[in-house]
């Protein structure tokens, strides 16, 4: 075969292939839910996996999965969760969506269950749920809701191993430890694959499917300080752009409030769900000023925007005035080592403080992509045609933190996107699942189509001199901290899409000295910088774009919400960098949609 | 104890296992001096990252850096951690470190070994719950707050290997003991009240290895990095063998 290890130039005539019903790039949460979907309808389904797939960023999710299981309250009800949800959204999450996902949400928990999940449990031995931000009940108007199924505070970690066993049983193909370079496309626009390359050894293939899922998972790692695990590097969505194919509201990325300080690690919601608050440096609990209601339970990114405001006038805490303190030590050790044992362990370890005594120094850290590759319901990624419809690409899906389905519009709440997980990645499977059984038809991509999707695996295979692509990926993340934080302007974003662009152009012509094959992981991050780049970008020109304040996005040049002008999604191809609208479902199927109301917590 | 206090690292000699399979070349020590800020106590992954930038072929596993998806299991100054949440106040020793792939295991590449052993035993002990309650997707099987807590200590394992690759047991015999970190699985799943595969469970380790080359000798909890007690879980299984027995 072809050695890449040398540098030679690889193309589609020596290629090996390898053909799937089913193809999963991404062994998270959404990747092992469709790919466990398949497995049990006896398709010949592989997960290609750049890490072993317990590895995945799912593990890192601590509080849980929120959905009216009617455990915590009996009366709860769905459409009240679909209501949070819309208004969390700020009202550009679509309504269909919302509703497939809150309806649909309770089956797929008691699923998980009933494989094994080992949730925490009330006193009738019922799956127990604690009260996350921006939960209500009766459509805000009954007060705070407790609606969130936790595995104490390693709900992430219980389900992606439940999902990784059942996947064991079903029998799936794991191919663990692959990179996936770019999607093939045939001449019809469809996908049929994707290449990959074995990390171990080094060999690409040509990975042939009639459906490859996307479900890489999310892209945190475009900025300095993220609670994203390294591995978030964007890689479908990267994938995506560069076979043109765009992304939806990327300019919506979620600053968790509470990461720690200086290390950007998570410390969950789930805190201030069991009694936690937020304190500045006079020891005042700030949140009563700025959510009355909710107080520390405001959504995500009003509490965000409250903790920067305290500390930029001056009343942040520690030597530099840099942060914020979590307290928890009122709740007394009892509750905090039993309900947030994780919470504890990364305390202690990354800022040297147990919980039950003192309080954690906190910061609002990179923690979500609420854009992503625009889906339906079914998973099925969606184009635009010229004249702004809805175009399906056949045989491409996308699921998970890498897809826009939307159910999390300009803000995501708490305890959602673990639910947006095992929903979305189902409904894919299901999907493929039929559409199987009703039989595709696809041509087979042309030999140009094949060694098109190779080019990047070429072009740094035989470098011979250039950038260094770890200053490229510094360079990035430096520039997306200062100029698309938390609060933005033009006059930044402006600064930062040049540099940005100054940066693709350098990607262009990065060096990868090393070009070892077996487990060369310098290759996979030269490679995982080009799909970083692209998301970057996209981040960029759609934030300076959407010239109003929603959600996660907030502009201090343009202050207020704009339903006349932005109600809408963003849309962004790559190779026009053009953006443009789209709207945003207000039709669900069951209830009235919710209508655009002022937002506050 | 040696350990010197972060403030007072500057310059650390970082000692890597190095191999690389294409080169013919047995494996070797390779030295590197990385400067360490003073101001916080950096991680051992945070150290080894930083020898990457000096030297981009260096190759180790790593993903969640705070200890939670079991990527960099390593032997750290001849003991098995994970590299993102060892301090590197912990194991310094007169500034310096080593760092070598957890033992045991056929090395692929400088730090990463092959786990498919570890895995496979893994999977032999049918690590999935198997029950013959009623299973409806409408409702949870009923489980107690107590039974529940049964779990606890049980289900946080993180598949990073510190365990089984400390253990000599499994070193002599990889294929046929099951080693600490499938054995905590088996015994997740017996202790769950959910599952009903107790018997099929237990006669399935019932031989002279799977679980009895156990001698108790706790190199798997001194290296835990979850804090859990794998010795115990297989002498409640051992318990149960040899109940039924009688």
């Amino acid at each position: 075969m072809a050695m890449n290890g040398k540098g030679t130039f690889l193309d589609a005539s020596t290629l090996p292939v390898k053909e799937f019903d089913g193809i999963i790039v991404g062994g998270g949460g959404s990747g092992m839910m469709a790919s466990l979907q398949l497995a049990k309808s006896g398709m010949n389904t592989a997960v290609v996996s750049k890490v072993f797939p317990t590895r995945s960023h799912t593990v890192s999710a601590q509080g849980g999965i929120t959905c009216s299981i009617q455990s915590a309250d009996p009366d709860d009800d769905w459409r009240w969760h679909m209501y949070d949800t819309v208004k969390g959204s700020d009202f550009i999450g679509d309504q269909d969506s919302i509703e497939y996902m809150c309806k649909e949400g309770p089956e797929a928990i008691f699923e998980l269950e009933n494989m094994g999940l080992p949730f925490s449990r009330t006193e009738e031995g019922k799956i127990y749920q604690r009260a996350f931000g921006g939960q209500s009940k009766d459509y805000g108007k009954g007060g705070q809701a407790e609606r969130t199924c936790a595995a104490a505070d390693r709900t992430g970690h219980a389900l992606l191993h439940t999902l990784f066993q059942a996947n064991v049983k079903a029998g799936t193909n794991f191919l663990s430890e692959w990179f996936a370079v770019d999607l093939v496309k045939n001449q019809n626009d469809q996908v049929v694959g994707v290449i990959a390359f074995e990390i171990e050894s080094g060999e690409p293939y040509f990975l042939k499917s009639k459906a490859t899922v996307l479900a890489t998972g999310g892209a945190g790692r475009i900025y300095q300080t993220t609670s994203n695990a390294l591995i978030n590097t964007g890689d479908g969505t990267g994938m995506a752009l560069r076979a043109g194919f765009p992304v939806q509201d990327m300019e919506m990325w979620q600053f968790h409030p509470t990461g720690i300080h200086g290390h950007g690690t998570l410390v969950t919601e789930g805190c201030r769900g069991e009694g936690g608050y937020l304190v500045n440096k006079d020891g005042e609990r700030f949140m009563e000023r700025y959510a009355p209601n909710y107080k520390d339970l405001a959504s995500r990114d009003v509490v965000a925007r409250s903790m920067f405001t305290e500390i930029l006038e001056g009343r942040g805490c520690g030597p530099d005035a840099d942060h914020v303190y979590l307290k928890l030590d009122h709740l007394g050790p009892e509750i905090v080592h039993k309900r947030l044992p994780g919470v504890t362990e990364l305390s202690k370890r990354f800022a040297h403080v147990d919980p039950a005594e003192h309080p954690i120094p906190v910061v609002p850290t990179c923690h979500y992509a609420m854009g992503g590759i625009p889906t339906n319901v079914h998973g099925q990624v969606i184009s635009q045609n010229p004249d702004g419809t809805d175009k399906i690409i056949d045989g491409l899906y996308a699921a998970g933190e890498a897809a826009c389905v939307s159910v999390h519009g300009g803000n995501r709440l708490g305890g959602n996107s673990l639910l947006d997980l095992i929903v979305f990645g189902r409904s894919a499977g299901l999907h493929i699942e039929e559409s199987f059984k009703a039989g595709i038809k696809m041509d087979d991509p042309s030999s140009d189509d094949i060694d098109y999707a190779l080019r990047n695996l070429n072009r740094v295979n035989v470098s011979q001199s250039g950038e260094n692509f770890v200053e490229v990926k510094k360079d990035l993340q430096k520039t997306m901290q200062m100029n698309f934080g938390v609060f933005r302007t033009e006059e930044l974003m402006e600064n930062g899409i040049k540099e940005v662009s100054d940066l693709r152009d350098k990607s262009q012509n990065i060096h990868l000295a090393d070009k070892s094959s077996q487990f060369n992981t310098a290759r996979v991050e030269a490679l995982e910088l080009l799909n970083l780049i692209e998301v970057a970008e996209a981040t960029a020109i759609s934030a300076n774009e959407r010239k109003e304040s929603r959600g996660a996005h907030s502009r201090e040049d343009f202050p207020d919400r704009d339903d006349e002008n932005w109600l809408k999604h963003s849309i962004y191809f790559s190779d026009t960098k053009q953006v443009s609208k789209r709207d945003v479902n207000f039709r669900p199927k069951q209830v009235q949609a919710f209508q655009p109301i002022v937002r506050t917590y | 104890m040696n350990a010197i206090a972060a403030s007072e690292i500057k310059t650390l000699r970082l000692s890597i296992y190095r191999y690389d399979p294409l080169k013919q070349e047995k494996p070797y020590m390779q030295d590197f001096d990385i400067d360490i800020p003073t101001e916080k106590d950096l991680m051992v992954l945070d150290v080894l990252m930083l020898a990457k930038e000096q030297d981009p072929s260096i190759s180790f596993r790593r993903s969640c850096r705070e200890g939670v998806c079991g990527s960099d299991g390593l032997n750290i100054n001849g003991k098995n951690g994970l590299g993102c949440i060892t301090p590197l106040s912990d194991v310094a020793k007169s500034n310096k470190l080593s760092i070598r792939p957890l033992p045991g295991l056929p090395v692929i590449k400088d730090l990463i070994v092959d786990m498919k052993q570890f895995v496979d035993q893994y999977k032999k002990v049918k690590p999935y719950l198997i029950t013959d309650k009623k299973v409806d997707t409408r409702e949870a099987i009923p489980q107690t707050i107590e039974e529940r807590e049964k779990l606890d200590g049980l289900y946080e394992c993180i598949m990073c290997g510190c365990c089984s690759t400390a253990c000599p047991s499994f070193w002599w015999n990889p294929d046929k003991f099951l080693g600490p970190a499938a054995l905590l699985q088996a015994y997740r799943f017996i202790a769950d009240s959910r599952d009903t595969a107790t018997e099929e469970r237990l006669e399935q380790l019932e031989d002279a290895f799977s679980v009895f080359r156990c001698h108790g000798i706790m190199n798997c909890v001194s290296v835990c990095p979850k804090g859990l007690n794998p010795t115990k879980a297989i002498g409640e299984i051992k318990k149960m063998l040899v109940k039924r027995a009688l």
